[in-house]
This record gives structure tokens, sequence and C-alpha cells, in this order.
């Protein structure tokens, strides 16, 4: 029982060095030449703009629920006409950047994972590695770079449509008039929540990608071994953006308030 | 201790003599975990000849071309591939031997997101300084010397086993290394298309002066490498003609057992080997 536990810690303690062996290489082959701005162009444009419409629809529905949730409970102190403000300051803080960390994982997580995976399978990084590419530098760093990128772009998005979604709701549901909704949005946001909303996704945005590079990179096992690794991408990916979530809201916290 | 990652001038003057060594395996070992694949495997090739390594699935014989281009690092022994010591190189040292090195992989391993064209001129378009409309021309002549000219812009996914094959090869000689590595080129094609990707492999090795490793389970197109030349005729077309027997010599075969060599002779001495384990692999 001992040795089983023994052995687990030190296989996680064995991951956990690879990754961060990984993401070490990534960061330093960002700033030393060759860069490939071709991929990183097609990734940015896979990554930022193949997901707009996911995190559109569930930007706007989240908001959207939001409002009809608070709607409710504000109603017991009867103070509906500030629903604007409880919408708002969810979604910029917390629910903006976990939910389109959480659809990333979903869309690009899961397809890093299964794109490298069937590289590594069908001997492609070996080739390019013949051929006097680094993968890092091909395949890594424009993932990377992509979705730190990209992930703060997509949360804004988001947030936006969220509140957009909250007005329809409180609009013509709960009979809230605009320009109420719309001053009470602004009014309970403070610079801090701004920063705290645009800060957590270049976090989690790099997070989801390193972990779906790493996974990737790491597939044995034929075919099965990529689906395989899809799993684990997706899973530890959504793992990771929750509890990273969690401990860069921690500092930022105590850093900004 | 020097230690420098390029050969020096004189072993420059040595490798280009006729009759250099190119790679040298020198008791080279390789376990994976608990098991043991390659266990004391020493050959050398020498410029400008074949070495055909004929041997089970599942012997070790991919393991050997990924040690000798340095995707895989050898647990114990020395590995020389044109006077550089692969097997300490690092990683971007290995670059500027790899620039020599044009490798087959088992599976063709062609880039699925590249068309052919991406493909073949890849290393030229992305690692080399070579003009565009150059690296354009260059990837037509090798499609062209290939036959397979018409498909430049198809995606891999579009060809058949044999055509996706022969792409590969273009990939691997498109930036003219001295030394072709084929993993199992032949393997899954039906006669005929083998024939055309044996003579190919013949092609390079008499008209370019490439050194190459032939790995195959396939006796017949061991046979057929080894025992052919192609020499070019006074109206400049190439024909494959039966080898001259000085020609065969500079063939070899090396089969594999249990992570040693259990045999290494010309196509003479494979043919009329007694060992019973060459015997159930020639029958
Ligand atoms: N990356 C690897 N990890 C673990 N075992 C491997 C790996 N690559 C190859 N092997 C094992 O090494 C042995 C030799 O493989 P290989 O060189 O591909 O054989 P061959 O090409 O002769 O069919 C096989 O038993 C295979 O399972
Ligand atoms: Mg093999």
């Amino acid at each position: 029982m001992f040795r089983l536990i023994q052995n687990a810690l030190k296989h996680a303690a064995q991951e956990t060095q690879e990754y961060v062996k990984l993401t070490v290489a990534a960061i330093r082959a960002i700033f030393s030449p060759p860069l490939y701005r071709h991929d990183i162009v097609e990734q940015f444009d896979a990554i930022g703009v193949g997901s707009l419409t996911v995190v559109l629809l569930t930007g706007f529905f989240t908001g959207a629920a939001l409002a009809l949730q608070s709607g409710l409970t504000l109603d017991q102190f009867g103070a509906r006409p500030v629903v604007g403000r409880l919408v708002s300051a969810s979604m910029v803080k917390e629910l903006g950047p976990v939910l389109t960390g959480l659809m990333l994982t979903g869309r690009i997580g899961s397809g890093i994972a299964a794109e490298l995976g069937s590289m590594v399978v069908t001997d492609q990084i070996n080739a390019l590695r013949a051929l006097g590419t680094d993968p890092v530098r091909k395949l890594v760093v424009p993932r990377v770079l992509a979705g730190f990128f990209m992930a703060p772009v997509l949360t804004v998005v988001a947030d936006f449509v969220g509140v957009f979604g909250g007005w329809l709701v409180a609009r013509f549901q709960l009979q809230v008039a605009s320009s109420l909704y719309w001053s009470s949005t602004t009014q309970a946001l403070y610079i801090q929540d701004v920063w705290m909303g645009l800060i957590k996704p270049f976090v989690l945005g790099f997070v989801i990608v390193t972990i779906a590079c790493y996974v990737g990179l790491r597939t044995r096992g034929g075919t099965q071994g990529v689906g395989r690794a899809t799993t684990i991408a997706v899973v530890a990916g959504s793992v990771a953006v929750i509890a990273v979530d969690f401990f860069v809201t921690q500092v930022l916290v105590s850093l900004l308030y | 201790m020097l230690e420098t990652s390029t050969p020096s001038p004189s072993a420059t003057e040595v490798l280009d003599a006729p009759g250099a060594p190119v790679i040298v395996f020198d008791r080279v070992q390789l376990a994976f975990d608990e098991k043991v694949v390659l266990q004391d495997i020493s050959f050398t090739l020498i410029k400008g000849h074949t070495k055909i390594i004929l041997g089970a699935s599942g012997s070790g014989k991919s393991t050997i071309l990924k040690i000798v281009t340095g995707l895989l690092r050898a647990d114990g022994g020395v590995v020389w591939v044109n006077g550089a010591r692969v097997d300490k190189l690092s990683e971007r040292d290995l670059m500027a031997v790899r620039g020599d090195l044009g490798m087959i992989f088992q599976e063709g391993a062609l880039f699925d997101s590249l068309t052919v064209r991406e493909n073949v001129g890849y290393k030229l378009y992305e690692e080399s300084d070579m003009p565009i409309d150059d690296v354009d021309r260059r990837v037509e002549e090798v499609l062209g010397f290939i036959g397979l000219a018409e498909h430049i812009d198809k995606m891999p996914s579009e060809l058949s086993g044999g055509q996706r094959r022969r792409v590969a090869i273009a990939r691997a000689m498109a930036f003219k290394p001295k030394i072709m590595l084929y993993d199992e080129a032949t393997t899954g094609l039906d006669p005929i298309t083998a024939t055309t990707v044996d003579d190919e492999i013949i092609k390079l090795r008499d008209l370019e002066n490439v050194s190459s490793i032939v790995v195959t389970h396939q006796l017949r197109d061991a046979f057929y490498v080894a025992q052919h030349m192609a020499v070019r005729g006074a109206d400049g077309r190439v024909e494959v003609v039966p080898a001259s027997p000085d020609k065969e010599r500079e063939a070899e075969f090396i089969m594999l057992k249990d992570g040693l060599i259990c045999f290494e002779g010309d196509a003479d001495a494979l043919r009329t080997s007694t060992d019973p384990y060459l015997r159930t692999f020639l029958s």
C-alpha cells in the first residue's frame, strides 16, 4: 500500500517535472529565433476566431440565466433594479474567465492533444526533427502564444454578450428599465474587478494550451493512445482551469484589493 | 578534453575519399525500460554502399535508423555519422548532422496538413535560405524524378499507399542528403509498385552516389536492390540493369535476431548460408 502511494507520488512528480521542462523550453523558444510566423498566424485564427461561436453562445446564456436567477433572489429584498450589478460583477470577475476557460479546454485543449498525439504516433514529430525542425518551436510556441493572447480577448467577448443576455432578460422578462440596467452594470464595477477579469484569462489560456501540448506530445500506444490523450487533456485542463482560477483569485485579491 | 561537434579538416578529407566509413555503429545497446531491443550491434556503412537490414518485426530495425538520426539515444556504444558522434551531440548540434540524412519513415510520416508540394519542399521552405522560386523548381524536379509531378497540389490523404511512399522518398531526397535511410519503404506494396520504389533507391545510390541503409523484411526487395544497378545510357536515359559482381558486393546484408547481428555478408553468402534461423527466414 505504502509502495503504491510512493510510486504514484513519484510518477506525479516526474510528470510535473516534464511538464515544467516543456513549458520552460516553449517560453525560451518564444524569445529566440527561429519563429514560425505563418504557424502563429494560423493558430491565432484557429484558436481565436474558431472559438468565437461557442464563447458567444455560452456567454450569452450564462448572462441570461444569471439575470433570471438573481432577479428571483433580489425580488425578496425588493431590489430588482440592481440586477445589472450582479450580472456584470459575476460575469467579469468570475464566470467570464472560468467559463471561457472551460469552453476553450473542451474545444482547443482536446483538438491540440488529438492533433499532436496523432503526429506522435504516426512519426510526424520524428519526421519534423529529422528534417531539422524543433517541434517545440514549430508546434508548441504558436499554440501557446495564441492561447495566451486569445483567451483574454474571448473572455472580454463573453463578458459583453453575457451582460447583453442579462439585459434582454431584465428588460423583457423582469421589466427593468434599460437605462437602469446599464447604469447599474457599470456602477458596481471597480477597476480592480476589471483587472481581475483581464489577468485571469492570460494565465488560464497559457495553462490550458501548455497542458494540452504536453499531453499530446507524450502520447504513446497508437490510435488508442490518441483517444486517451484527448480525454486526459480535457479532464486535466478543466480541473486546472478551476484550480488555477482559485489560486490566481487568491493572489489577485491580496494584491489588488 | 576537446569536444567538437564538427569533424576536423583532416577527418573531412578522410570522409570525402572513396571507401570512407559514413556510418559506424560500435557495440550499440538500447533497452526500453526492461526490454532489451539492441544488445550489441556493430557495423560500418561505406560511402556509396548499401546496408540491407533484415529481421523479423520487433527486432529493432526501425530503432537502429532512429539511433542513426539521433531521434533515439543509445544506452551504450558509439555511433559515428559523417564524422560526428551522434550518441553524444545535443539536439541542437544534431540538426547539422541531420542535414545530410534523408529518412523515409516506416509509414511515410507525411505531414497530413500540408500538400505534396509543401511536404516535399518542407526542409527547403522552412529551414533553408533558398529563394522560393528555386525551392519550387527543386520540388518539381524531385517529383518528376519520382514520377509524381501531376500530384503536386494534392493532400497526402488523396494519394495511394505507393504514391505516399514515393512522396516520402521525394521529401527525404529534396535537400540532397548524402545518406538515405529507408524504413520498410516497400512493405505492403504490390510487387510492381514495390519495384518502382526499389528502382528509386537504386537510382539515387548509383547516380547520386548516395550511401543507403535499406530496412526491410521482404527478401524479394532486398535481393532486387542488392543485385541491380542504375546506368545512364549514351542517350541520357537511365536504366536499371543487373549489377556487375563488383557492384553486387557493395551491398551487404545484416540479419538481426534477439538484439544481435546473426548474419553479415553479401547476397551470395546469404543465399548459401546454412544457419537454420536464416533458412526459415529465407524460405
Ligand atoms: N518508444 C518505444 N517505447 C517502448 N518500446 C519501443 C519503442 N519503440 C520501439 N519499441 C520496442 O522495440 C522493439 C523494436 O522495435 P522496432 O525497432 O520498431 O522494430 P522493427 O522496426 O524491427 O519492427 C519492439 O519490441 C517495440 O515494441
Ligand atoms: Mg520497423
